[in-house]
């Protein structure tokens, strides 16, 4: 295990340090200390090493991770995991805005809450929220999966395309374009994997599914109040 | 003398109407009439468009652009040298033309041959032999090419030896090898043609390869995000800055790129953010596709944009510390030459260098014909027909551009705009385009004046000038 103190070290070298792992590094466990907050921690990862935060993160905690395993244990900031390509980030508490977006891969559970626009022009990433989300979630989301183990807020999925939407609790109200589904043996073996992989103790069977109405996939004048 | 029975029609509004009879019984009645006018308000074109909206409920969408006429570079001139100014050698003296850009806080700045960058312009909006053409041609003339909204192709990477990755709202094809792979990083907040609007490629456009680039389903109207999804404001956007710089281990400079809407603060903020370089592009650029009505109606004419910026970099003290490229609408050396005496470090083109790749091109006109328009006014980009094979994903018209000649031409293209653009910096006796300043232009119309803030020719004047 490594230790890297945020504090004395700086970022610049905690990133640099991380970016000099590589597939046969022998230094694969890395902790930590003293994030303080700090934005841009462990970015752009390329290596498969574990990294444990031990604290709050502020914006882009585990940006652009690919491979890498990133614990935060604390809450972190907007941006989490934002465009991530693979490996997983693990959020011990809440998280800010804009959870995950755009990401294109990869396993990203919040314990907690995640605030608005959680899952944002999702490519493919995996997100899976142990509480509640906000308004806009899964906005424009293209494919992936988003599991609310709580609440959604106000206008989940709106605008989305292929991404698949699982909530347990209530949903405030639907997005344009989004559309309650019907939950199949598929969707319920999906639902079980992720929640498994995410350590979280749930029934799929309490779910419901949501996803696009594909009505506005090709612009119709129809259509237009729905923009 | 006007004859009984013919009309003359005023065909301007100010003309008093020419009254003309008909000679309604040949002996003894004569009926005054007056001519058929049509009205300033509701032209023909005008009405065509509402009649074309209430046959088809949906606003007209369209490539380019600002078509309107606004004041322009070709509303100033230079002054050139004399008695008080000292020319050089027109053929034999040296004008450098290198720039450098980035030099802020990227380890590795772009160093080019000519202040003539290639705009960023998306693989799906254009063919993948376009991209390699421009990439080609780029190189060949010592300068850089940019990706677009759909992420780095692998032929545009290998043929361009300096490539700007764009980092826009809809994140298609983002991923951190391509920012790796880049030699700076653009982050986009707008563009001229569509300030505050985001990206349209249309169904048609949305082959295969460009679904699969994109993360979307095949033949959707895809339209892209106006703002980016993990950032709201000039604070975040620090933030994300930083993110990018450490991801890249702050060796890229990192461009931001705005449309020509409020110049002086959005430069201002896009330097207090962090910026290495400021695109500003104004309302004469080109985008592959958007509502008429936005192309035409939002945003500001480029020159009245780079003054402005310059000020806002001086004020700051950045000016040359940040360098500022502009585009829309650049067309030619003097257009070039205007744009850096006017403050700016390099200028971008977009729509000239598809002209130059073949874009529009007479030789097209049955087809164009066929299309319902004629070269020169082709613009239904995001349909995907293009003769010319350019703004196509069709593979039939893709193979119409040839990468290796389209390289060729862009790259003789780039070399004029060059070779011009020294003819008048050695004209007004400057051994480097950058020593082209303010003072070298005088403006022949009030408006230029004022927007270019250089003097009315043969004044010292222009309007908004303190102590007048």
């Amino acid at each position: 295990m490594q230790t890297f103190d945020l504090a004395s070290e700086g970022l610049r070298k905690l990133n640099q340090t991380l970016h000099a792992q590589n597939a046969n590094t022998n230094q694969t466990e890395w902790n930590i200390v003293n994030p303080k907050g700090s934005h841009a921690i462990a970015v752009g990862l390329d290596a498969p090493i574990s990294v444990t935060v031990n604290g709050s993160t502020g914006y882009y905690c585990a940006g652009m991770n690919q491979q890498a395993d990133v614990h935060i244990k604390g809450s972190a900031g907007p941006g989490v995991a934002e465009n991530m390509i693979s490996g997983s980030v693990i959020v011990d508490g809440d998280a800010s805005q804009y959870a995950g977006a755009t990401g294109h891969g990869g396993l990203l559970v919040i314990k907690g809450n995640a605030s608005s626009r959680c899952g944002i022009s999702m490519k493919g990433i995996d997100i899976v929220v142990g509480g509640n989300v906000g308004h806009m979630s899964a906005f424009m989301a293209q494919s992936g999966n988003l599991v609310v183990c709580g609440d959604a807020g106000d206008a989940l999925g709106d605008s989305l395309y292929e991404a698949r939407l699982f909530v347990r609790g209530k949903v405030k109200s639907l997005g344009a374009d989004c559309i309650e589904k019907e939950m199949r043996p598929e969707h319920l073996k999906i639902l079980a994997d992720l929640l498994e992989r995410a350590g979280i103790d749930s029934k799929p069977e309490e779910f419901r599914r949501y996803g696009s109405a594909r009505q506005l996939y090709n612009f119709h004048v129809d259509n237009a109040a729905a923009y | 003398m006007v004859r009984p029975g013919s009309f003359t029609i005023s065909t301007s509004t100010t003309q008093r109407l020419i009254e003309v009879t008909e000679m309604k019984d040949e002996k003894t009645q004569f009926v005054s009439r007056t001519v058929p006018q049509q009205s300033w308000t509701f032209s023909n074109p005008i009405n065509a468009e509402i009649r074309r909206a209430a046959d088809t409920g949906i606003y007209d969408i369209r490539g380019g652009g600002a078509k309107r006429r606004v004041p322009h570079f070709d509303d100033l001139l230079f002054l050139g040298a004399s008695i008080s100014r000292y020319p050089l050698e027109g053929y034999r003296e040296k004008c450098d033309t290198r720039v450098t850009l980035g030099t802020r806080f990227a380890k590795h700045p772009i160093e080019l041959d000519i202040p003539i960058t290639i705009a960023g312009m998306s693989f799906g909006a254009l063919s993948g032999p376009t991209k390699e053409a421009l990439g080609r041609g780029a190189s060949a003339a010592g300068t850089s090419t940019t990706t677009g909204d759909g992420g780095m192709t692998p032929e545009e990477r290998v043929h361009s030896n300096k490539l700007v990755y764009q980092v826009l709202p809809s994140r298609y094809g983002m991923n951190p090898v391509d920012l790796r792979r880049a030699d700076a990083i653009e982050v986009v907040i707008g563009q001229g043609a569509k300030p505050g609007g985001g990206g349209m490629l249309l169904g048609q456009k949305i082959s295969d390869r460009v679904a699969e680039m994109r993360n979307l389903p095949k033949g959707i109207d895809q339209r892209s995000a106006c703002r980016h999804p993990d950032w709201t404001g000039p604070d975040d956007l620090e933030i994300k800055i930083l993110e990018l710089r450490e991801i890249t281990n702050w060796e890229k400079p990192i461009y931001v790129k705005i449309g020509g809407t409020r110049p002086y603060f959005d430069t201002t903020l896009a330097v207090k953010a962090g910026a290495d370089v400021v695109v500003l592009d104004g309302m004469q650029g080109g985008t592959a596709a958007t509502q008429d009505v936005f192309i035409e109606h939002v945003g500001l004419p480029i020159l009245a944009c780079i003054r402005p910026a310059v000020q806002a970099l001086q004020d700051m003290g950045m000016h040359r510390e940040v360098q500022l490229i502009v585009s829309g609408g650049i067309r030619t050396g003097a257009d070039v030459a205007k744009a850096i005496a006017l403050g700016a470090d390099a200028v971008s083109i977009g729509t000239a260098a598809m002209v130059a790749l073949g874009d529009n091109d007479p030789k097209w006109e049955k087809e164009y014909q066929k299309l319902g328009t004629t070269s020169g006014a082709y613009d239904d980009w995001h349909e995907g027909q293009d003769p010319a094979g350019i703004t196509t994903q069709n593979p039939e018209l893709e193979k119409r551009m040839n990468p290796v000649e389209g390289g060729r031409r862009l790259k003789n293209y780039l070399k004029v705009l060059t070779l011009e653009a020294q003819t008048i910096a050695r004209a007004c006796g400057k051994s480097h385009l950058h020593n082209l300043e303010p003072e070298d232009l005088c403006a022949l119309t009030m408006e230029a004046a004022a927007m270019a803030r250089v003097p009315l020719a043969g004044t010292e004047w222009y309007p908004g000038k303190a102590g007048f």
